[in-house]
């Protein structure tokens, strides 16, 4: 039985169809990449794969259970992080991550030490460079015990002691048995990833004949 | 328990490290008041007869003026996104609503004495004032977080908030005012006062469907 599974998969954007009969099935401990050009559909993808929204078409089912028949439950199995870092600017990463700490267990220290925050921890998260706040996201992965996370491409401005520290995360995360869902326009060093390909989304004139 | 407490924590830290826009609407309450009195001329009788009206019109403007910082910070930087994965959006919604009022409600209901004085209230107008105020305001926050869920990513959602919020706020204005006035006239304020408060219970289970309801939407199209 696969963990995660999804069945002819298909998405629209602002009433233009995205993908349609996008299918997969990941077991535990899998890795998924997602490329395919800007505007393929990779971050709706991942926001269905989230619970935040339901599909035109097809089904996503966890465990054999479609997710949609409670989407709530399903949200607190997931660990995303976006474009958007979901961190509060007027913050510090040591509050920050406090507060995730306090509603999905861990602990801030561990997280803070992992991705190397130690030097700006405690300056508000506005003063931060892109680099560090992505770290500072990242972070979340530590807190709580998510099965499911769904990276958007999470290596944006990082460095490379900082990717290196993402694969390591992403690495033992697939050995405890957990899955990794990404979007990438790069190289992904993780062993044994399946790769999915969305293809570009034809001009509006075609999709809407 | 202890998310709803986390978020509390986290949500009065925002409040506090960004304590100038509460401020401001309490500054706007102060302002708006007194530049209805100028207006009104220094004809004492006037004023009392109007101040009811001036001082919930004032408050009311204060508080929808807040409304669009509840959730649309959440929306740009991703928080709503993380929210939703981690809690119930109704216990985000009610924890929000909590917060909005301590940051604009219950900083007006401090400031409303400083306005009662500049229109020389007496004091049985002056305590209704506040009882109205204390029972009416958090209706209104809780009617906000509707509507600003409702407008969150709308282009222009700053001005739909008070298009929408105001006419849905009008029987929370009205049974503030007239039961200011029946105590001006002597006549016993505790119906309105009830009635203040059955509004208050209407809102609360009303406002946490509907804007979770409205979140959701908003997370859809994220």
């Amino acid at each position: 039985m696969s963990l995660l599974a999804v069945r002819e998969l298909a998405a629209e954007r602002g009433f233009r169809v995205l993908f349609t009969g996008v299918g997969f099935a990941l077991d535990p401990g899998s890795a998924l990449v997602l490329t395919g050009p800007n505007g393929s559909g990779k971050t709706t993808l991942l926001r269905l794969l989230a619970g935040f929204a339901r599909p035109l078409a097809g089904e996503i089912l966890w465990q054999d259970e479609p997710i949609d028949r409670d989407l709530e439950a399903h949200r607190q199995r997931v660990a995303y992080v976006g474009h958007l870092a979901g961190i509060k600017p007027s913050l510090t990463p040591r509050e920050q991550l406090g507060f995730e700490a306090r509603v999905r267990e861990g602990s801030v220290e561990a997280a803070i030490e992992r991705l190397r925050l130690g030097s700006f921890a405690d300056l508000p998260i506005a003063l931060l460079s892109a680099g560090q706040r992505r770290r500072t996201a990242l972070a979340r992965l530590l807190l709580g015990d998510a099965p499911l996370w769904l990276l958007d491409e999470p290596t944006t401005s990082l460095d490379a002691e900082g990717e290196a520290a993402l694969w390591g995360l992403a690495r033992e995360h697939l050995a405890g048995g957990g899955l990794v869902v990404l979007a990438s326009h790069g190289t992904v060093p993780l062993a044994g990833a399946q790769h999915l390909a969305l293809a570009a989304v034809p001009p509006a004139e075609a999709a809407a004949a | 328990m202890k998310a709803l407490l986390a978020l509390l924590r986290r949500e009065l830290l925002l409040l506090w490290r960004q304590r100038g826009e509460p401020l401001i609407a309490v500054a706007f309450f102060l302002l708006a008041a007194l530049v209805f009195a100028f207006g009104a001329g220094p004809d004492a009788v006037l004023l009392q007869r109007i101040a009811p009206g001036v001082l919930w019109v004032s408050a009311l403007f204060a508080v929808v003026l807040s409304l669009e910082r509840i959730f649309e910070a959440d929306l740009a930087d991703g928080a709503l996104d993380q929210l939703a994965l981690s809690l119930p959006l109704p216990l985000v919604v009610a924890v929000k609503a909590l917060v909005h009022w301590l940051g604009s409600g219950f900083l007006l209901l401090l400031a409303a004495p400083l306005v009662a004085l500049a229109y020389d209230l007496a004091w049985p107008l002056w305590s209704t004032l506040l009882l109205t105020l204390l029972l009416g305001t958090p209706s209104l926050s809780l009617i906000g977080t509707v509507v600003a869920a409702t407008a969150l990513g709308a282009r222009r959602g700053g001005v739909l908030i008070p298009l929408l919020a105001l006419p849905l706020s009008l029987p929370v204005l009205i049974l503030g005012v007239t039961a200011i006035d029946a105590t001006a006239v002597d006549i016993d304020a505790d119906a309105h006062l009830l009635l203040l408060g059955a509004a208050l219970l209407f809102a609360l289970p009303l406002s946490l469907v509907a804007a979770p309801a409205a979140l959701r939407q908003a997370l859809e199209a994220g």
